[in-house]
């Protein structure tokens, strides 16, 4: 299972944490603080593998950007490699040729995203079309509930002028 | 308005925190936010709820405290809007785990949610469980996923599967009501939900034997159909990826069949088509079809037997292994680690390549290349891969050495065929690696070479030569100085001479050259140093010519701030200059270390003792003679100088090397006597020392006195007898000289005790003054080595006779001490006769620690009451 996905930027910020194992707040800025140490340091001809405290973390990076996810001993190296970059093509089908820019201020959607393609640390969706769409039903809804509130305040606006 | 309130927009605190110029320009910004929040929470205004908590996320991912919106999430979740739960359930995540008490509280709108109408809702509300529930929230809402299982919304379906497996992982023992809906999903044509379900099954199978069997019986060949249908099917874009279509599901496919399969013939059976059908026909340029076939060979060589598949999977590993991408060749020393329990030989064909791996420039790669070569190597081709392995020492990166340097000791130490063989090779890292070479590890040449009488010779001439070249090496110094001080006439005069060796020639200044270096050298820690003392004092009787040097060079540590050099310098040098007569019986050669007694220390777990301080034993009341056996045990343990607790081997072997010093129990003894005097009578410590001879006080225990008496009839120290002091100091000093020493020495006999009733502890003098002393007795129960009984007997040995005699002692937590009643509470004057008292003692850290006693004692003497305190720190190890 993948213990935690962390997207961290080249100069070491941090821009998307998700955890599906239990860690406290210490813990995640240690984990945060070792493991940018490791992968940004690495060079660019190595593997995608880091042993890390008896766990894998599979790194890959697009542009700035560091995508990383920790698994189990036993899992599969290069689906993770896989599972990745499945997500940053729906990111980029979501954003129109995302980048890191368009993560920090929609990060919120990149979480959304993400809650669509994982659950509890395991995959639940192969089809980018499938997280698309179903990404783009809840944004309507999203949209759909702001309208009427805005028609809403314009009719109490209307009423009380 | 509440000026305060959060008016910035999301976008606009992103903008403001990025623009930032330093860390601290961005703390102000975030406290100026955080209050602002803080602000609007309070007014609980819920317009803005949904955009704090949206900054909140923000500031939680810079590593800012958020604590205080986490009640914010929980009414976001309770609003009854999708736009609103939406941020709630992401902030929930975010900024909770699932230890927060918080989190009960949000049981209640989660199953709310479950059982929403709206099915966005719904997936909102499995998503959370899934990813932060805790058991007890597990417990409650397990009813509601096993529900959602046969929704009529695919999406909602596998959201709930994914959940079911967090379920079962928290609570297991709610495994059985998932493998039925579970099964049932298995035969499901959407990708998502079978994709989760095959993941459910799987995690089913690890938490519950009943659903392995379940869906062995009733799955296996409809999971082997499913998968014929994704290898077979035509091209779909939807899952396409590289020409593949739907990795992901086919590797997860293959994983349950690995699970099915593993341990039952005929459910391998069933798979073995379709598995040699993906081994075969899955494209391998391409990074996802080596994911399948990864998965596929682990899969084969995880099944039940079948010859033609193992080598269809072997093959793939060897292209796996000359790929030009690191990833591959990665996964492929991964997978060979777990082939080489299935196919050794297999394996073995490939040892040139992962060899060529140990030398890559990815440590991840290089890391899994040794792990592998490690594996591999035996008896047939120890010396070819020892050869290699070392020579790419040379060359390594620092940070590897220490893990290379590990396991290239362990193949020596396990497989060396001869001991000539094994001396060689251990040099060789020595000279290589040495400073990253582990305790145990020199510790184990020592023992070996030591054992090698044949080639005592030849190995301190090859350290001597070694010496020259890396004297960088801390380890290599250390067994060269070693070696040199056993056997360093060896060394000068060529003894033993093998054909292999080339005679060099040393003098006796040679040898003592190098231990002069190493122990003047600034980098030498106060091991190697006080181990070149010693060597020091055993070349000064070895070399007479040079003794006049040797002892200018013991000199010069007179001063040093270390206690141990200082203190041993003193005594070396005193004998040096005023025992002549003895020096030589004194450092004679060390016995042949046990092997088998190191390797018992090894394995076993018998700590040294290591007392707090030699000042424990100063607080005894007008003590003449202290029981000096713990602090001998802590002079002679080199590394409890300021590090706690040496490793129960490292310490121990330490003793026992530097054994050498174990024949001058009397040196030490003075020494201690004159720590533990100088309180008293103000003396200076050197001129107590120091005069020893002069004055044979009943205070100051003359050297001799105390040789001649611990190793009273060996023909060496015999003769010293005669210029010891009264007889009656002499035996006084028996008892307390001998124990420690029979302690220390104990593990050096040929042929050491091995009773089967346990073992057997030598007894200890553990109190004693001119009017009274204590002796203990131990012995245990065989099969309870916790448990061990004392028997005390306190002896009166003053004029006058003891009344009202009461014995009482206390103990640290880890021990249980137990008292029987005395024989007597009255004491007859001038030893005639004594009490006895039985103390059961359990000790619940057995083998970690030693016991250690304060004890009390209350008499009446001419109708005065005394009281007299102490502590013992000196019982046998291993109690």
């Amino acid at each position: 299972m993948i213990h935690f996905v962390l997207l961290i930027s080249r100069q070491g910020k941090v821009r998307l944490t998700k955890w599906y194992s239990p860690y406290t707040q210490k813990e995640r800025t240690k984990v945060l603080r070792e493991l940018s140490g490791v992968i940004l340091t690495r060079g660019p001809k190595l593997c995608n593998f880091v042993e890390w405290r008896g766990y894998k973390v599979v790194y890959k990076r697009y542009a700035s950007l560091y995508f990383c996810m920790c698994i189990d001993h036993e899992d599969n190296e290069l689906e993770i490699l896989e599972i990745i970059h499945h997500y940053v093509e729906i990111l980029d089908r979501y954003f129109g040729s995302v980048c890191e820019l368009d993560l920090i201020f929609n990060f919120h959607k990149a979480y959304y995203i993400l809650d669509e393609l994982l659950i509890a640390g395991e995959l639940q969706e192969s089809s980018k079309k499938t997280v698309a769409r179903l990404i783009a039903a809840q944004d309507s809804l999203v949209e759909a509930a702001k309208e009427q509130r805005s028609s809403i305040s314009n009719i109490i606006a209307q009423a009380t002028k | 308005m509440n000026p305060f309130s959060s008016e910035t927009r999301l976008r606009d605190m992103i903008r403001a925190i990025r623009a930032c110029k330093t860390a601290a320009e961005e703390r102000a910004v975030v406290r100026k936010e955080c209050a602002a929040i803080r602000a609007s929470i309070n007014e609980n205004d819920p317009d803005y709820r949904h955009r704090n908590i949206a900054k909140l996320m923000f500031i939680h991912m810079l590593g800012y405290p958020t604590h205080f919106g986490q009640m914010e999430c929980l009414k976001l979740i309770a609003s009854a809007e999708f736009p609103e739960k939406r941020i709630g359930y992401l902030g929930l995540m975010l900024l909770l785990d699932e230890r927060q008490e918080v989190l009960m509280l949000v049981t209640n709108s989660l199953k709310q949610d479950l059982n929403h109408a709206n099915q966005y809702i719904v997936g909102l509300a499995l998503c959370a469980l899934g990813n932060i529930c805790s058991a007890e929230m597990a417990r409650d809402l397990a009813p509601e996923v096993e529900r959602l299982l046969q929704f009529r919304d695919p999406n909602t379906r596998k959201k709930a599967a994914l959940c079911a497996i967090r379920i079962i992982k928290k609570v297991p023992d709610l495994a059985e009501n998932f493998i039925n809906p579970a099964a049932a999903l298995l035969k499901e044509k959407h990708h998502g939900v079978l994709i989760t379900g095959v993941q459910l099954c799987t995690d089913l199978c690890k938490v519950s034997p009943e659903a392995l069997e379940h869906f062995r019986k009733k799955c296996t060949e409809g999971l082997v159909r499913t998968l014929k249908d994704v290898v077979n099917s035509p091209y779909a874009p939807e899952y396409d990826i590289a020409g593949i279509t739907d990795p992901f599901l086919h590797i997860r496919l293959v994983r349950l069949l690995r699970v099915l399969g593993q341990g039952n013939a005929d459910a391998s059976d069933l798979m073995n088509d379709i598995l040699a059908q993906v081994a075969t026909k899955t494209e391998s340029n391409k990074n996802a079809g080596n994911a399948i076939l990864y998965e596929c060979v682990e899969t084969i060589m995880s099944i039940e037997d079948n010859g033609g598949l193992r080598v269809l999977a072997i093959n793939i590993l060897g292209r796996f292994l000359s790929n030009r991408d690191n990833n591959i060749r990665y996964v492929a020393l991964n997978m060979l680690m777990k082939a080489i329990t299935v196919d050794t030989q297999a394996v073995q064909r490939h040892r040139a390549t992962i060899l060529e791996c140990v030398k890559d420039s990815d440590a991840s790669i290089r890391k899994r290349a040794l792990e592998l070569v490690y594996l591999l190597v035996n008896e047939s081709n120890v010396k070819p891969l020892t050869k290699e392995l070392i020579e790419y020492l040379e060359v390594s990166d620092q940070e590897f050495k220490g893990d290379l340097t590990a396991k290239i000791c362990s193949i020596i130490a396990k497989f060396s065929p001869e001991k000539i063989w094994y001396i060689d090779q251990m040099l060789k890292v020595l000279s290589e690696a040495g400073n990253f070479v582990k305790d145990e590890a020199w510790h184990a040449l020592i023992v070996v070479i030591s054992n090698a009488s044949d080639l005592h010779g030849y190995s301190v001439r090859a350290l001597y030569r070694a010496f020259q070249t890396s004297a960088e090496q801390e380890t290599l110094v250390r067994v060269a100085v070693w070696c040199i001080g056993e056997y360093g006439d060896m060394l000068i005069n060529n003894v033993a001479l093998l054909d292999i060796e080339n005679p060099i020639t040393v003098t006796g200044s040679d040898a003592v050259d190098v231990v002069e270096v190493s122990i003047k050298r600034h980098t030498s820690d106060l091991t190697t140093k006080s181990m070149s003392l010693i060597a020091l004092l055993k070349l000064s009787s070895r070399f007479p010519s040079c003794s006049e040097r040797i002892r200018d060079i013991i000199i010069q540590n007179r001063g040093s701030l270390v206690l141990e050099l200082q203190q041993r310098s003193i005594e070396f040098n005193s004998v040096i200059e005023k025992h002549q007569n003895i020096r030589s019986a004194l450092v004679e050669r060390m016995p042949v270390l046990d092997e088998a007694t190191f390797i018992g220390r090894r394995a076993g777990s018998s700590p040294a003792i290591v007392p707090t301080s030699n000042s424990a034993s100063l607080n005894l009341p007008n003590g003449v003679a202290k029981p000096p056996a713990a602090p001998l045990v802590d002079l002679l343990d080199l590394s409890s100088d300021d590090v706690p607790a040496p490793s129960s081997s490292g310490g121990g072997f330490l003793q026992d090397l530097l054994g050498g010093v174990d024949l001058l129990p009397g040196l030490n003894q003075t020494a201690i006597s004159g720590t533990n005097e100088a309180p008293r009578t103000g003396t200076d410590i050197l001129l107590d020392l120091l005069s020893i001879e002069t004055s044979p006080t009943q205070s100051s225990s003359s050297i001799t006195d105390i040789l001649s008496s611990s190793q009273g009839d060996k023909s060496p120290v015999a003769s010293l007898g005669e210029i010891s002091s009264p007889p009656s100091l002499s035996t006084r000093a028996t008892s307390a000289g001998a124990d420690p020493m029979m302690d220390l020495l104990g593990g050096f006999s040929p042929n050491p005790p091995m009773p089967d009733n346990g073992p057997v502890y030598p007894s200890i003098v553990a109190f004693e003054s001119s009017s009274l002393r204590i002796t203990f007795d131990f012995s245990k129960a065989p099969g309870n080595p916790q448990k061990t009984t004392i028997l005390a007997t306190f002896t009166n040995m003053s004029q006058s006779i003891y009344t009202d005699f009461i014995f009482q002692a206390a103990v640290p937590k880890f021990l249980q001490l137990h008292l029987d009643p005395a024989s007597s509470n009255t004491l007859p004057a001038s030893g005639n006769g004594s009490i006895t008292q039985n103390l059961r003692v359990t000790n619940s850290q057995h083998g970690k620690k030693s016991l250690v006693m304060r004890m009390r004692i209350a008499y009446k003497f001419n109708n005065e009451d005394i009281l007299e305190e102490g502590q013992i720190n000196n019982f046998p190890r291993g109690l």
